[in-house]
């Protein structure tokens, strides 16, 4: 089975041609990353509008990539939410228009589903697993007893990890995406301030406005001091105490569920030092760990494609009625 | 008229935020202006618990508007990411829905603000420490903060 797939949930307008599940016949990402580092985040506005002045040529040159035609695909699958209403819109009148005219079923994947699944792009997925997902808008942990099962265990009270860390680069002025920077920057730093550990409790939540208020505080005070801040360090520590509290829960979640597989998706999930962490702590207890390439861990449509052909085994097809959800929970009804 | 209250530490914030919730009214709209980490996702938090909203209050930071469902429904937005270019989002739009509008970052989009409205602005003293400067526009949020502060 081939399907079109489309991902417009953010700032990335993004189509695939996926065979079964697992196979990438071509992929066309147009970023705009660029245009949003001028703002220092996304803009929604020119994000929708970007989208509208991509969208056929994307889906031009995915057809071009696989050398395929629209008539040879089976289905259209699209990522109805969560994300920017006015930028999903946009991907999902793309793909309502698309399954109307050529008559074909479409298949509604929730955006952090898509996340999930990016992973069997690269390996097919062995359940149980639990999947860790970190990302600019999100941070959830999800346990899966077999193919588009879902149970949420636990997720961020406050602030997404990705957003902490946009929003920690912002009162440092570290440029955006503050993700890749911290990152950067805390290989060069050594782990020399004090933060607490977010949210360190018995429950799968966790919570991320603290610690950014907790280096908010310290960068005033160490500032009204005449001290200047060592960046470096700081970005070191913050990501020390960041990847603690994500590797204790996500270990915690397996070993209660008792299951060998993980999976992290989203894209936090490029973090160096989450990866090397996740790496040492799955390795001592005989973890499977899969972590998709970069290019699957940020948005992208080859991950809706995969999660879509389960769906589609599910049964869950949408008609013409189909709405854009800025937010909504995996597993709610559609 | 400006109010300014001390908050001594966050459990105050949530209180306030309860007050002034227990004078809620439909269409009732609150600003919130203060730096990050100064709490103002913490008093909507507060705001939204005595709205009796059983959904966890996220950060709205990257969906800009979240939506729930409570005694009226709670529309939380922040707005900061706009960069002041509203037109493609339809803010106005939430301001007559029946419900209550909290706007976080909302100096940022001053043109678009209705005249009827509740200023708060969170100004950070130290680690727990806040002031809040609170300005009341139109004679409801006028009887409102004589009614709470």
């Amino acid at each position: 089975m081939t399907i079109l797939a489309i991902e417009s949930s953010c700032d990335e307008t993004s189509m695939s041609i996926i065979k079964d599940g697992t196979i990438d016949l071509g992929t066309v990402i147009l970023s705009q990353i660029d245009i949003h580092k001028l703002y220092g985040g996304v803009v929604p506005e020119i994000a929708s509008r970007s989208h509208v002045e991509s969208i056929t040529i994307v889906l031009e040159e995915v057809l071009n990539k696989a050398n395929m035609k629209i008539e040879d695909i089976d289905a259209i699958a699209v990522t109805y939410g969560p994300g920017l209403i006015g930028s999903l819109l946009v991907g999902l009148l793309a793909a309502k228009t698309l399954a109307y005219i050529y008559n074909k079923p479409l298949i509604p994947v929730h955006h952090i589903a898509g996340h999930i699944y990016a992973n069997n792009l690269v390996k097919r997925l062995e359940f149980p697993l639990i999947a860790l997902i970190i990302s600019g808008g999100h941070t959830e942990l999800v346990y899966m007893k077999e193919d588009y099962s879902f149970e949420k265990i636990g997720g961020t009270l406050d602030d997404a990890v990705g957003e902490c860390y946009d929003k920690v680069a912002r009162v440092l002025n570290i440029p955006y995406p503050g993700g890749p920077s911290i990152d950067r920057l805390a290989k060069q730093g050594k782990n020399t301030y004090k933060l607490p550990l977010p949210l360190n409790d018995d429950s799968y939540d966790f919570s991320f406005s603290g610690i950014k208020s907790a280096v908010i505080n310290l960068n005033h005070n160490e500032l009204q001091k005449g001290n200047t801040i060592r960046k470096e360090d700081l970005a070191c520590s913050f990501q020390n105490r960041v990847v603690e509290i994500l590797t204790k829960k996500t270990m915690k979640a397996l070993k209660e569920y008792n299951v060998k597989n993980l999976i992290v998706a989203g894209g936090v999930a490029a973090n160096s030092g989450i990866r090397s962490s996740l790496e040492q702590e799955c390795n001592k207890n005989n973890v499977k760990l899969t972590v998709p390439p970069i290019l699957y861990c940020t948005d992208n449509a080859a991950m809706i494609g995969a999660a879509g052909y389960y769906a589609y085994q599910k049964g869950i097809i949408a008609d013409i009625n189909l709405n854009a959800k800025a937010n909504c929970e995996l597993g709610d009804r559609l | 008229m400006e109010y300014k209250v001390t908050m001594k530490d966050e459990y105050d914030t949530i209180e306030l935020a309860q007050n002034l919730e227990s004078e809620k009214f439909p269409n009732m709209i609150i600003c919130l202006n203060g730096e990050l980490g100064s709490g103002k996702t913490l008093f909507t938090k507060g705001f939204a618990q005595a709205l009796g909203i059983k959904d966890n209050i996220t950060s709205p930071t990257f969906s800009i508007i979240k939506e729930y469902d409570g005694e009226l429904p709670l529309y939380h937005m922040d707005v900061y990411r706009l960069d002041g270019n509203t037109s493609g989002v339809n803010i106005e739009e939430y301001y007559n829905k029946g419900g209550v509008v909290i706007i976080e970052w909302a100096d940022t989009i001053k043109d678009i603000l209705p005249k009827e409205r509740l200023d708060i602005k969170i100004k950070v003293l130290d680690e727990n420490k806040r002031v809040f400067i609170i300005t009341p526009y139109g004679k409801q949020y006028e009887e409102l903060c004589e009614a709470v502060l």
